[in-house]
């Protein structure tokens, strides 16, 4: 057994946690999250300076050679500092579909940083269930008309790309009958309604008024895609969790340190027993967390791992989240501290892709054989 | 031993209902849920309307311009207001500043204050916390200097809550720092309109402006203005704390909270059922719920004790710590039952065009709610501060 990282995964690792010390602090973060909702500027130095758009590609595809492993480290990194920018979306989202599908040249593009994607899966009644889906797709000529309405659909504001889950047979849960589509973002037929998200992002809410696109817009099996989509959501979810890692260890550090030098009643509130205790808490999520991630990475693609993870990890979310506001007092009440957005951002993970209940019914499912 | 209600306390709800159906202002209903704030002016005109009818001040006496309500009835009122989701009367006035003055206050303090509380002409913030004290209010450090028939008043309060509409201040200021903390601070009466005052807004995580940084720089209040003598400015404090604290559990406000989230888990769609049939979260809806009873049992086992002419007594931590928990709690839930359309944020960023609701409507508050909720069990006196009042003086650890 070897969990420790290789030179090149300690490299990638170390510059990238550099590069966001010196050039994405909380105050850059913030002027991203009220201007565009993304930085173009810190988009071009991950692909040029640091290359780790590249990170989990093959060498065959122009990667580095690397896989989940090197998603997970870059992701808690990205975490740790709150970083906006699509490598979610784009590099594990969209550039695992892209793998899957023996789309060299979207990989490629990926890598270059040219291209960017959004994933529009959820539905406004689908809940968590990528399945649940009323989204049509319908043959016409060589191409397809699109009709439907994806909710939430995250960075789809700046994306260069939509890929989006429709039905092109099956009923409105059934597996089969999925189909995916990768579209150009501003397609005729395409329309968005793009808003802040309450952690600092970007969403729209994208409606298909009978959108035209060409027949290569179609990405994977016609019908057959769903195995697909459940497997990089999956793999979306794995990566997630490493961001949640980055976020709960910092939810864990800024509280001490804000502890440690906040004084009441003559010392220093870290001395108080009580919130000692709910800051070991808060360290034992964090390590949990990071256990969980690392697990379900190594397992990949095991859904019930992932499904673990996002369970174990969505309570940890919610618990450091608010004990770290708590221990702050009013000072984590404000929107000036980075504390706040840490919260957030928590907050939020904890239902992307499913939220804990969801997971914990999916683990079930999987684990004790009920139809999920 | 017996649960009901006297049929002159059923009369007396049946009154007070019939009152807010009959006079809560159109404009108000449902403000909340559509994404919008209360205004300055959407306090005052509840409070004028209640003002009007003799009964903004339930717990006045009657010589102020109380109505001389007994503890059930006035927990029958506040039960009401809740029910029907109304602007709450800030307590500022009405039920901080006030006591203070009708038991602690000269003749003249009382006839200058009181009727201009009552009526909602004066709007009151309170100058308590400062940055450096908080949990440790006692440790406080603005200082107030005798000059002649003025103090002459200096330092920084926060956490001030609507001081940026307050016509009146009261504050708590270091008088003495040669004694004991507790036994150098005065309470003071402050014109926000004096020179030398200067308010901040805090932004909160829900984007509110609710509280404030409040400046004081060489601010000169008249003597006159001290309530109570020099140094005796804990006991207000005191008192305050320990004075009228109906409704501090917020049961029926929580009631009317755990009632909007059933139909919106009842509307919320899981799979082929609806979420409300989930049962992992019917449970969490059935535990929230017998949480709920049990502390409105409880405030029901306070108030029979008060109506039996018992004093009040620590009681109060278990109601703000358990009130508060339960309110956080359904913001959690709201939040968990919307799914996606938790995440879209109301508040456009500067001048986006983002005014109308994406997703459903009761989505729309979903997250600043649950973020703001979070001061509850940090404000008046934090519920790590609560529990230890009850560790001292009622275990007597």
């Amino acid at each position: 057994m070897d969990f420790s990282y290789t030179e090149t995964q300690t490299m990638v690792r170390d510059t990238l946690a550099r590069f966001l010390a010196d050039r994405y602090d909380h105050e850059t973060r913030m002027k991203i999250s009220r201007g565009d909702g993304w930085s173009p500027d810190i988009w071009k130095a991950f692909a040029e300076e640091l290359g780790i758009l590249a990170a989990p590609f093959a060498e065959s595809l122009g990667g580095l050679g690397g896989g989940a492993v090197e998603n997970m480290i870059v992701m808690e990194e990205l975490g740790k500092a709150l970083v906006l920018e699509p490598y979610l979306s784009t590099v594990v989202i969209g550039g695992g579909f892209a793998r899957e599908t023996g789309r060299t040249d979207l990989v490629e593009s990926i890598i270059a940083g040219g291209v960017t994607t959004a994933f529009a899966w959820a539905e406004p009644k689908g809940r968590f269930d990528p399945a649940n889906i009323t989204t049509s797709a319908k043959r016409s000529g060589s191409g397809w008309t699109l009709s439907g309405h994806k909710a939430v659909v995250r960075d789809a504001p700046f994306a260069s790309h939509l890929i989006v889950t429709a039905r092109t047979g099956g009923g409105q849960r059934e597996q089969a009958g999925v189909s995916l589509f990768l579209i150009e973002n501003g397609a005729k037929g395409v329309v968005r309604r793009d808003y802040p998200t309450a952690d600092g992002g970007r969403a729209s809410e994208v409606y298909f008024e009978n959108a035209e696109v060409p027949g290569e817009a179609l990405l994977g099996e016609t019908d057959g895609a769903f195995p697909l989509v459940s497997r990089i959501i999956d793999e979306a979810t794995t990566a997630l969790c490493a961001e949640a890692v980055g976020v709960l260890r910092e939810l864990h550090r800024q509280t001490q340190d804000y502890a440690q030098q906040r004084k009441q009643f003559g010392q220093p509130i870290s001395k108080f027993q009580v919130l000692q205790h709910r800051m070991v808490d808060m360290f034992m999520e964090a390590e949990q967390a990071a256990s969980m991630a690392l697990m379900a990475t190594l397992k990949l693609p095991d859904p019930a791992a992932v499904s673990m993870a996002k369970a174990k990890i969505g309570k940890g979310l919610t618990l450091s989240g608010q004990e770290a506001i708590q221990i702050h007092g009013g000072m984590g009440m404000t929107d000036e501290l980075a504390i706040g957005h840490y919260f957030k951002r928590a907050t939020m993970i904890e239902s992307q892709f499913g939220n804990t209940d969801w997971h914990l019914q999916r683990y079930e499912a999987l684990a004790f054989g009920e139809a999920a | 031993m017996d649960l009901s209600f006297s049929p002159e306390d059923a009369a007396f709800r049946e009154e007070v209902r019939r009152f807010i159906d009959e006079n809560y202002p159109e404009n108000l209903k449902g403000k909340l849920d559509e994404g919008e704030e209360w205004s300055k002016e959407d306090y005052l005109s509840w409070h004028r309307i209640l003002g009007r009818k003799g009964w903004v001040a339930p717990a006045w006496p009657t010589e102020y311009g109380g109505p001389g309500w007994s503890a059930t009835q006035r927990y029958i009122f506040s039960e009401e207001l809740a029910r029907a989701d109304t602007v709450p009367i800030l307590p500022f006035g009405i039920s901080m500043v006030a006591p203070v003055i009708y038991t602690f206050g000269t003749p003249e303090q009382k006839a200058r204050f009181l009727p201009r509380i009552l009526s909602g002409e004066d709007w009151w913030c309170q100058g308590y916390s400062e940055p450096g004290a908080g949990s440790d209010l006692a440790s406080l450090r603005t200082k107030a200097e005798r000059d002649g028939d003025h103090y002459v008043v200096n330092g920084q309060k926060t956490w001030t809550t609507l001081a940026q509409h307050a016509d009146w201040g009261f504050f708590l200021v270091r008088t003495d720092a040669s004694v004991k903390a507790q036994e150098g601070i005065s309470f003071l009466l402050i014109d926000m309109k004096t020179p030398g005052i200067t308010v901040r807004p805090i932004i909160t995580l829900g984007g509110e402006h609710e509280v404030n940084e409040v400046w004081l720089e060489n601010v000169r209040v008249p003597v006159e203005n001290r309530v109570h003598e020099e140094n005796k400015g804990w006991t207000c404090a005191k008192f305050l704390l320990a004075h009228e604290r109906t409704g501090i559990a917020g049961v029926a406000r929580s009631k009317r909270g755990i009632e909007k989230l059933r139909a919106i888990a009842a509307t919320e769609l899981d799979g082929d059922r609806s979420l409300i049939e989930n049962p992992f979260f019917k449970r969490k809806l059935a535990e929230l719920e017998i949480d709920l009873a049990a502390l409105e049992f409880t405030e029901l086992r306070g108030l029979a004790a008060l109506a039996a002419g018992k004093p009040p007594g620590a009681e109060s931590s278990l109601l703000k710590i358990k009130g508060t928990e339960i309110q956080q709690r359904i913001t959690e839930l709201t939040l968990e039952a919307v799914g996606h359309y938790g995440a879209p944020w109301f508040r456009g960023f500067g001048d986006s065009d983002n005014e109308h609701a994406i997703g459903p409507e009761y989505a729309l508050r979903a997250a600043p709610t649950y973020f703001n909720m979070r001061k509850t069990s940090i404000y008046g006196g934090s519920n790590e501060i609560q529990r230890g009042i009850i560790a001292k003086m009622v275990l007597g650890l």
